[in-house]
């Protein structure tokens, strides 16, 4: 149970801007937009990790550096004890066979021009997952285990629903039996009552095949609720982590705390009409200095404005990074134990 | 509060909307009708397609036609039929007597207009003031809708601001002419949660300033539990269920709002399973003749399919489509 399948170290993601023709003539360095800084976190075999974080905190980017969908600048990725930041294209191939994603956008992430049975057999012939006899059998096997017909087989994408093509993208991640799948934001596109749908889908199939899962997130109740741990992110750090409960129930960044107070929940009833957390997100090229959610924190203090704050370790999971939490002068006594 | 407070300003009754389509013609609101106080705000809870946002544009006499056209009913708002209205006419309505914001506040700005000239516009083309007097009113609005260093931002373009900022600009032209309705047609939908409840919060805030009523549509029953007093439940183009917020959350009448509410992840509750509304979203064009919730419907008898459904109160000032609200539960 406590194998670790997949361990990110310090993993830090600079994307150089493009660069005005002039500043290009006088020799101007490029600005630099630090996407992911320094980011470190583990899974264990059939848990599931929940990221969460407003646009542009990096999670995306993140997810992409683990698929080596992009290039990490500095930093190791680790999957399954095999160190794959700079493998070649070659070794790659066996690995992202052991490591699937599904995507966002249902609507963009299938070939139009490709049925249903197309897609998935091409990937089954890549990767060499069944022999040709049973293909069709695995296919309708792959098909009846997301929760669609048959005859869904030969349509083409554009005859689906939002919650039917993320059954279709979730097959094809699935077809070939992952040990790593990472969910970028696989529910956001969709209704209510399919969101639902998909997420229970992925909670099933998740605990049947034993899957271990990036959740990739905005939605914190969403991923509260298929998560295990949990890693808040914001501007490229993250700014706390821990098991689902103690980030949740016991939340100690004042981020945290935010955004878990300005989640519309569906009870009724006016609430508190201070704003939960003020102010708009900064631009990642202009970062703030210290802290970098200080001009935003509604306890920031001096210290705050001019020193990056310390990771510090509340209990064997749960960390937060923070000069002021769980109080300025904490030295490392673990809270309630 | 404003006075008359239980006076309605906007009655629609048994409005239909249809669009033509080369595969057949849809009925994007069949037989709505909803009414709403003064000074009220009414939340719109539907999952694409269910003809929220075509109802907004009814009201605005916006619905491009052809394809689509209103082929039936009546919108009384203020004392007047809007279907009736002239175009001129409805030229006054919209921006002075009703305002709208939308989803996008990336696209619904003009990205070669200042802030200021938009925010204003309203007021210059319908002759209330002078330009002169346009940048100081501009810079009040922006006052008003919380942006920092208004005067500078009013001399700014759109791809200056975030989406917020966006967004509270759209709200600033909104509410320039002090409407009496405010229609806000998912008006966080794309915004960051913490954004999201700036903004909401925001809006709350001028409704009680400038006592105007708001449409908020919005397919999140969390947004629509904080900030509306009344919600209405759309479903394939019609109205499922109508009541006070309170009746909607804690007593609904009607399975397709109890399958709302169930798939909902909360975070209050340890369950974790979800409960699902089963089956895929209506095909317009193949709708029952009778509920069109039927075929996903947990509890449904075989006449739920064969009888159409009719609006009715069940409970005082609640009203459900359902024939057997007494089966929902929850």
């Amino acid at each position: 149970m406590s194998e670790t399948v997949l361990e990110v170290q310090n993993l830090t993601k600079v994307f150089e801007q493009p660069r005005p023709f002039f500043d290009y003539l006088m020799r101007r360095p490029a600005q630099e937009l630090v996407a992911v800084d320094g980011v470190s976190f583990k899974i264990q075999r059939l848990a599931t990790l929940g990221l969460v974080g407003e646009s542009g905190c990096g999670k995306t980017t993140l997810g992409r550096c683990i698929l080596r969908l992009y290039e990490s600048t500095s930093g190791r990725i680790l999957f399954e004890g095999q160190d794959i930041t700079h493998l070649n294209a070659k070794e790659m191939q066996s690995v992202r066979r052991r490591m699937q994603v599904i995507f966002q956008d249902p609507y963009s992430s299938l070939t139009p021009r490709m049925t249903v049975r197309q897609a998935l057999t091409e990937v089954l012939r890549f990767h060499k997952i069944t022999p040709s006899d049973q293909e069709e059998a695995y296919l309708y096997r792959l098909l009846e285990m997301v929760g669609l017909n048959r005859d869904a087989a030969d349509k083409y994408p554009r005859s689906f629903s939002g919650g039917q093509r993320q059954r279709i993208g979730l097959a094809r991640a699935l077809a070939v039996r992952p040990t790593l799948l990472i969910a970028d934001e696989p529910v956001s596109a969709l209704d209510v009552s399919i969101q639902a749908q998909i997420l229970n889908l992925l909670a099933d199939l998740r605990d049947e095949l034993g899957l271990t899962v990036l959740f990739v997130a905005h939605e914190l109740s969403v991923v509260q609720h298929v998560s295990n741990s949990m890693a808040v992110m914001y501007l490229g750090q993250i700014i706390e982590a821990g098991t689902t409960e103690e980030v949740f129930q016991a939340s100690l960044h004042p981020y945290t705390e935010g955004l878990l107070r300005a989640l519309p929940r569906p009870v009724p009833g006016k609430r508190d009409r201070q704003a939960a957390v003020e102010g708009d997100i900064p631009s990642p090229l202009n970062m703030p200095s210290g802290c970098r959610f200080h001009t935003r924190c509604p306890i920031a203090e001096e210290i705050c404005k001019t020193q990056s704050p310390p990771l510090r370790e509340i209990s064997t999971t749960h960390q937060v990074l923070c000069h002021l939490r769980p109080s300025r002068d904490w030295n490392g006594e673990r809270a309630g134990s | 509060m404003t006075q008359n407070s239980d006076e309605t300003l906007l009655n629609i009754i048994g409005l239909n909307a249809e669009f033509h389509t080369p595969a057949g013609t849809i009925l994007a609101n069949k037989n709505v009708s909803l009414s709403l106080p003064r000074g009220q705000t009414l939340g719109i809870v539907g999952e694409s397609g269910s003809g929220k946002s075509v109802l907004c544009r009814s009201i605005l006499g916006l619905i491009p036609s052809p394809p689509g056209s209103i082929t039936g009913g009546e919108i009384w708002f203020d004392g007047q039929d809007l279907l009736k209205l002239t175009e001129d006419q409805m030229e006054h309505i919209r921006g002075v007597e009703i305002a709208m914001i939308l989803q996008d506040p990336m696209t619904s700005l003009n990205p070669v207009w200042r802030i200021g000239d938009q925010i204003t516009e309203v007021l210059r083309v319908h002759g209330k003031i002078s330009a002169r007097e346009s940048r100081e009113i501009g810079i009040q609005l922006l006052q008003r809708v919380a942006i920092a260093s208004p005067e500078k931002r009013i001399d700014e373009y759109p791809h200056r601001l975030s989406g917020g900022m966006r967004q509270r600009v759209m709200i600033a032209m909104a509410i320039a002419s002090r409407p009496k309705l405010l229609l806000a047609d998912e008006p966080t939908t794309a915004l960051d949660v913490t954004i999201q409840d700036q903004i909401l919060k925001l809006m709350l805030d001028l409704q009680e300033n400038v006592g105007m009523s708001i449409i908020l549509v919005s397919h999140d029953m969390g947004v629509v539990a904080e900030t509306s007093d009344m919600v209405v439940i759309m479903y394939a183009g019609q109205v499922m269920e109508q009541a006070a917020t309170e009746a909607i959350f804690h007593r609904p009448q009607h399975p397709y709002t109890v399958g709302l509410l169930n798939s909902i992840p909360r975070m209050e509750v340890e369950t974790k399973r979800l409960l699902p509304i089963q089956g895929q979203p209506p095909d317009l064009l193949k709708l029952p003749l009778g509920c069109p919730f039927s075929e996903r419907c947990s509890v449904a008898t075989p006449d739920c399919p064969e009888t159409p459904i009719v609006l009715r109160e069940v409970l005082p000032g609640h009203l459900t489509a359902c024939l057997y609200p007494e089966r929902a539960g929850r």
